[in-house]
């Protein structure tokens, strides 16, 4: 689960992370008040949307009276932005943060991920702040130190040290990030993330080490033992027809094709994708419908898939291990009578019972193209676009 | 022959009174003709009899004592997996499959660096498990599609397992051991340590190795294969068409940052001499091709 940063902030602020202060406004009158309150004369107005890159989209920008707070606020909320992150729709910004101007001295980068090679948790730092850390990890790799963290340990003094050293730190500088990376060590462990980014971590030319700005992701796994973060979660960030699906507990994720595609089980589903293409098409979606594949599933993945007004023709693939193709072809059938699917249907069912679903399919007076194998099925799909 | 799962293999099942417990329970008691079910463990309900055959056990320990069950397959809710894959492993198990998804990624670190270094293999978490056909199932997975023979499966997925299975035995291509290795992040058995247990295993004429976007496990896999690993290897990876940055259905098939694509992962497979199939249409048929059949 993704956060703004204004949200990552007050997490940040809950462990003991020295961020800048601030405060979130939805309307450039809030955006004033939030001025009037902070400590600089100075204030930074900065556009609240899930996507990095917002600087160079015109999303960050120094307001240095209330009337340029105001006037800034203004040209922000309601703004389409467009950043290397959102694609060239962009996104439309619903909230600015109104922060108090910092000093900087220096531009740092810091962050804590998981290492899946190692299957530990890694503190990652460099001198290359305020720029993309893939971009320095491909060019510049020897300017990224890295602390691998023993989990029965956690993250101990000595490892801040070393990465404070190596930023090339000193007198209370190292004291203060050594207590700056130990604070965010707590914050990602307390709250189960999966990503915690600090870019830039600024140095102010008074010694002091802060989040100039914060990215931090969740463990959807986890996310049952934290029910506050769930409060956090902003629907107007998300894909209105993955909310929806999520709804259903259809794990969906919309792409921009035209084949639809219902299937269970990840891998399959993906896969799927890659064979509607390599067959001509464009798959319009990600659809696992789980290993419950019943007629209520069914029909609201058909709901969701006939939502997109791009899809033209809808592939099913249904593996049948534990769920018998019969209740599949079962659910397709009435979920078909009960819904008005207007695009054609393809559909191929494998594994258990396969033979009595492909009985019913065909006794059944509904339309239906009956596939015989996951490269027929493909075939078919694409098929039936030309008609 | 096959590997992990053997003639030798007596199996537990944590959370064996649960209702995917029970059920799978019931279909490893009806398809494992040489690898029993001999016990079970739900706490708290010891003492009961499951289905009048299997003895049910408060904790691992005493059903380790009881019945020498030497691997456990675990079916407990996520809250309580990493717990009781610590309890399988705390009673000396050599083998633990947990099948449950959604584990908090931190829990698994902690348990994958509490195990690492013990003599047993924990496969998943989030998997269908390890088959040999033949002998026994340890998991979810459909047991009649496969077919006893000589190649070894390695997967990522479930369904699309079974899917390259189907193919492979449509064909008359039986199987040793297949194994669904997780879709997590963090996992105990990965490629490598799967492979190396095929390398050894003389009746495993060939592997498929089915992967999909996300880390970088096929990219370490195909250097080891390189250098140690001689039998020929056919290899599909499921995500061609996934976009960045979204995590496709699995917790760990994401492509972050511009890498664990699959293009990436298939130019470096094909270069360490692995078969890759374009299609996972032709996951069969490839290994066929290279069996000679």
């Amino acid at each position: 689960m993704k956060i703004h940063e204004y949200q990552a902030k007050q997490i940040l602020r809950e462990f003991n992370v020295p961020v800048p202060e601030g405060y979130v406004a939805f309307t450039p009158e809030e955006a004033v008040e939030a001025a009037k309150k902070l400590p600089t004369s100075i204030a930074v107005v900065k556009a609240q949307i899930h996507a990095g890159g917002r600087g160079k989209g015109g999303g960050v920008k120094l307001a240095k009276s209330l009337d340029e707070v105001r006037q800034l606020a203004e040209q922000m909320i309601g703004m389409k932005l467009v950043t290397h992150q959102t694609g060239p729709e962009g996104k439309i910004v619903k909230k600015v943060l109104i922060e108090q101007g910092v000093d900087i001295d220096r531009e740092l980068y810091l962050g804590v991920v998981l290492d899946r090679a190692k299957s530990e948790l890694v503190m990652m730092a460099s001198t290359e702040g305020g720029v993309e850390i893939e971009k320095v990890a491909a060019e510049t790799p020897e300017k990224i130190l890295k602390e691998w963290i023993d989990p029965a340990l956690g993250l101990q003094a000595y490892q801040a040290r070393k990465l404070a050293f190596g930023l090339g730190l000193s007198g209370k500088q190292v004291n203060n990030a050594v207590k700056f990376m130990m604070a965010l060590y707590n914050a990602f462990m307390a709250k189960d993330a999966s990503l915690a980014e600090i870019n830039p971590l600024v140095v102010t030319k008074q010694g002091d080490v802060l989040a100039l700005d914060a990215k931090i992701n969740f463990d959807d796994s986890a996310l049952y033992r934290h029910p506050e973060l769930l409060e956090l979660r902003d629907l107007d960030e998300e894909e209105p027809l993955e909310v929806e699906a999520s709804k259903y507990h259809l794990n969906y994720i919309k792409l921009d094709g035209n084949v639809g595609c219902m299937v269970n089980g990840a891998g399959l589903a993906m896969a799927t994708m890659d064979i509607i293409k390599l067959a001509g098409g464009e798959p319009a979606n990600f659809l696992d419908v789980g290993g419950s594949a019943n007629v209520e599933t069914v029909r609201n993945g058909f709901k969701i898939i006939l939502k997109d007004p791009n899809v033209k023709a809808i592939l099913i693939n249904i593996f049948g291990g534990i769920v018998r193709c019969d209740r599949v072809a079962q659910g397709v059938i009435e979920a078909v009578q009960s819904i008005d699917v207007n695009v054609p249907l393809v559909i191929r069912l494998a594994g258990t019972n396969a033979e009595e679903a492909a009985e019913m399919l065909e006794k059944s007076d509904l339309e239906f193209t009956v596939a015989t194998s996951l490269a027929d099925a493909a075939q078919k799909a694409v098929e039936v676009l030309k008609n | 022959m096959s590997i992990l799962l053997t003639e030798k293999t007596r199996i537990l099942v944590q959370g064996i009174t649960g209702s995917e417990g029970s059920f799978h329970a019931r279909q490893m008691m009806e398809y494992n003709t040489k690898a029993p079910v001999v016990a079970g463990v739900t706490p708290g309900k010891g003492g009961q009899m499951f289905d009048d055959k299997v003895p049910v056990f408060n904790t691992v320990e005493q059903a380790v004592k009881e019945t020498g069950a030497n691997a456990s397959v675990i079916f407990v809710p996520p809250p309580f997996a990493a717990d009781a894959i610590l309890e399988a492993a705390d009673a000396g198990l050599e083998l633990v499959v947990c099948i449950t998804e959604g584990i908090p990624a931190l829990d698994m670190v902690k348990v994958y660096n509490a195990i690492k270094d013990r003599d047993m293999h924990l496969i998943g978490p989030n998997c269908p498990g390890v088959i040999s056909p033949g002998i026994g199932k340890m998991g979810i997975m459909p047991a009649f599609i496969h077919k006893p023979g000589t190649v070894g499966v390695i997967s990522r997925s479930g369904t699309l397992t079974y899917e390259a299975v189907h193919q492979l035995t449509e064909r008359g291509i039986g199987q040793s051991t297949g194994i669904g290795i997780g879709g997590d992040p963090v996992i105990g058995t990965r490629f490598i340590d799967a492979l190396k247990l095929f390398k050894d295993d003389p009746n495993t004429e060939a592997v498929v190795m089915i992967g999909e976007i996300g880390g970088t496990a096929e990219e370490e896999a195909a250097a080891w294969i390189k250098e140690n690993f001689d039998k020929p290897v056919v290899s599909f990876i499921a995500g061609q068409t996934a976009p960045p940055g979204r995590r496709m259905g699995h917790a760990g098939a994401i492509i972050s940052g511009g890498h664990g694509t699959a293009a990436e992962k298939m130019k470096t497979l094909a270069e360490a001499g692995i078969h890759v199939c374009k299609s996972p249409a032709d996951i069969g048929a490839t290994v066929a091709q290279v069996l000679g059949k």
